[in-house]
């Protein structure tokens, strides 16, 4: 299996959707599956890691300069316990330069083809992850969500993709982006196939000190007969393409012939959420991008002569543009005089808005929304309009905000063949109703 | 609409620690102009009495046992990540 995903992967590299294979471990891990002294729940089974998440066998890029050969000392507690069950990292996907872009278009190493349309681009910030689950090379590659980044890609590509309730899976060892909404999953073909990945990697440790203890096993999340779902009018609007929302009313209507109940519910602060979220988030990226100083690890300019030189200069060269917009923003919001406007009021919004999801749950078990506006846009498109490519973001970064689970299924096929996602939110730990009731449908489909 | 002069994007580099180029620096004066005007939506929302949401899991204080641990990682894999070191230090140009 171990050979045929690679070979697959090389087949597939024209889409630029890995940054590296760790081709000499795997195939020796996988020897060591063959000969009994490794075994699990996966095992044998190839898989993929975003390449901003720690693993042996190649550096840990996170798409940018800055980490260019870095080889982690460790890796991530989320592969580490893949690998406990016997699962073998086949190699690293290309994303958005520390996750920070809806397109895989701000790599430092080139763009991510789209996996139905090589001139449109993957989505992102896990593009290449989702491209990669979509080409059909492993059975499932893991991602990163802190605004969109497992969702947006998945829908874009026709492939599951489950960002778990905030807390689930352990961030140890993860290149760390918005510490308040990053949060780990995976792209899958199936939701069940989610469902089994999910649950080896959810749970407590102790490096990771905003992790839940473990719910996956806890028996709420089976799916009763009669859901009550909620289909935000808000998000079914002006500005969502006409196809888009054809997909989501076919899936409602799927739901209701399974015997769910589909009613329009209104989150009026839901306008506000992109607002919230590119305060909040470029203001956690500020303070995390610090570490990126060219000292301790990491790209060194040559030409600095003093230690402040040192720094301007690694930070100004290492990072791409956008990584350089956002540690802006973060630095103005957060910068006295716009303290209070803008980083106070937008998580005093953030509480607005996680009420407004709370009454929706005390008679919804569930809501669904599109997961973008638009099926994947052609490359090139947004790049000189930041505005514009932080829209592609509006339906996904509320679930963000308010640290809910939110899977994005592949809903429908646009008339020029491009994949569309519906996107079921939960309440917290509600994950598995929705990866349960997502294989529900699929079962019909 | 708050007009992001050139003076403020140099003072955001500064708190930045970012030693950005000329072209840099004009283009990043229009986009942040854009970018703060769009944020700038959050004052229609009427947040009175509301208290701040800084995190969403309601954990709080988690702390492991007082135990010393050992680490997978040694000092010289930490150093081999530096690009000069010299007597099991990090090297940087001179500061004094």
């Amino acid at each position: 299996m171990v050979k045929q995903a690679l070979a697959r992967a090389k087949q597939v590299a024209d889409y630029n959707s890995f940054l590296s294979l760790t081709e000499e471990r795997a195939l020796k891990r996988a020897a060591q599956i063959d000969s009994g002294e490794i075994s699990g729940k996966l095992a044998g089974v190839p898989f993929v890691v975003k390449d901003n998440m720690l693993a042996f066998g190649a550096p840990t890029t996170a798409a940018s300069v800055m980490l260019k050969d870095f080889h982690a000392p460790l890796q991530a507690t989320a592969v580490e316990k893949l690998e406990a069950e016997g699962a073998i990292c086949i190699g690293k996907s290309n994303l958005d330069a520390f996750a920070h872009g809806g397109s895989t278009e701000n790599s430092a190493y080139g763009v991510t083809k789209n996996a139905h349309d090589t001139k449109r681009v993957a989505g992102g910030s896990s593009g290449g992850s989702a491209v990669i689950t979509a080409l059909d090379v492993v059975p499932f590659a893991l991602g990163t969500d802190t605004g969109g980044s497992i969702r947006q890609p998945a829908s874009f590509n026709g492939v599951v993709g489950i960002k778990p309730t905030y807390g689930t899976v352990s961030r140890y060892g993860v290149v760390a982006m918005a510490s308040s909404t990053d949060t780990i999953g995976c792209f899958t073909h199936t939701a069940a196939d989610a469902d089994v990945v999910m649950g080896i990697m959810a749970g407590r440790d102790a490096n990771d000190m905003t992790t839940l203890p473990n719910f996956w096993n806890e028996k709420s999340n089976s799916v009763k007969k009669s859901l009550q779902i909620g289909l935000i009018k808000e998000t079914m609007g002006d500005g969502i393409d006409t196809e888009v929302q054809a997909a989501v009313y076919e899936y409602a209507e799927r739901l209701k012939g399974a015997g769910h109940t589909v009613r329009e519910v209104s989150m009026p602060t839901i306008s506000y959420s992109l607002g919230m979220y590119y305060v909040i988030v470029p203001a956690e990226i500020s303070s995390n991008l610090a570490r990126y100083d060219g000292v301790r690890y990491g790209y060194r300019s040559q030409n600095a002569t003093s230690l402040e030189e040192l720094y301007g200069q690694s930070r100004d060269q290492g990072f791409e543009m956008e990584n350089k917009r956002r540690i802006m923003i973060g630095s103005f919001v957060l910068s006295s005089g716009f303290f209070d406007a803008y980083y106070q009021q937008a998580q005093k919004a953030r509480a607005l808005l996680c009420s407004e999801f709370d009454e929706l749950f005390a008679s919804y078990d569930l809501l669904l929304s599109p997961v973008s506006p638009t099926p994947a846009f052609a490359i090139g498109q947004k790049t000189n309009d930041p505005i514009q490519m932080y829209k592609a973001d509006i339906m996904t970064v509320p679930a963000s905000l308010a640290g809910l689970p939110a899977v994005s299924v592949p809903a429908g096929v646009s008339s020029t063949g491009l994949p569309v996602g519906a996107q079921l939110i939960g309440p917290q730990k509600s994950d598995r109703l929705l990866l349960r009731l997502a294989a529900q449908l699929e079962k019909g489909a | 609409m708050t007009k992001i002069t050139r003076e403020d994007v140099l003072h955001l580099a500064k708190l930045s620690s970012l030693e950005l180029t000329d072209d840099e620096v004009t283009a990043m004066q229009d986009e942040l102009t854009e970018i703060t005007d769009y944020i700038a939506m959050l004052g229609g929302l009427t947040t009175e009495g509301v208290e701040p949401k800084y995190q969403v899991s309601g954990l709080e204080n988690i702390y492991r046992e007082d135990e010393p641990q050992t680490s997978s990682v040694s000092r010289e894999d930490l150093l081999a990540l530096s690009y000069a070191t010299s007597d099991d230090q990090v090297k940087v140009p001179k500061v004094l």
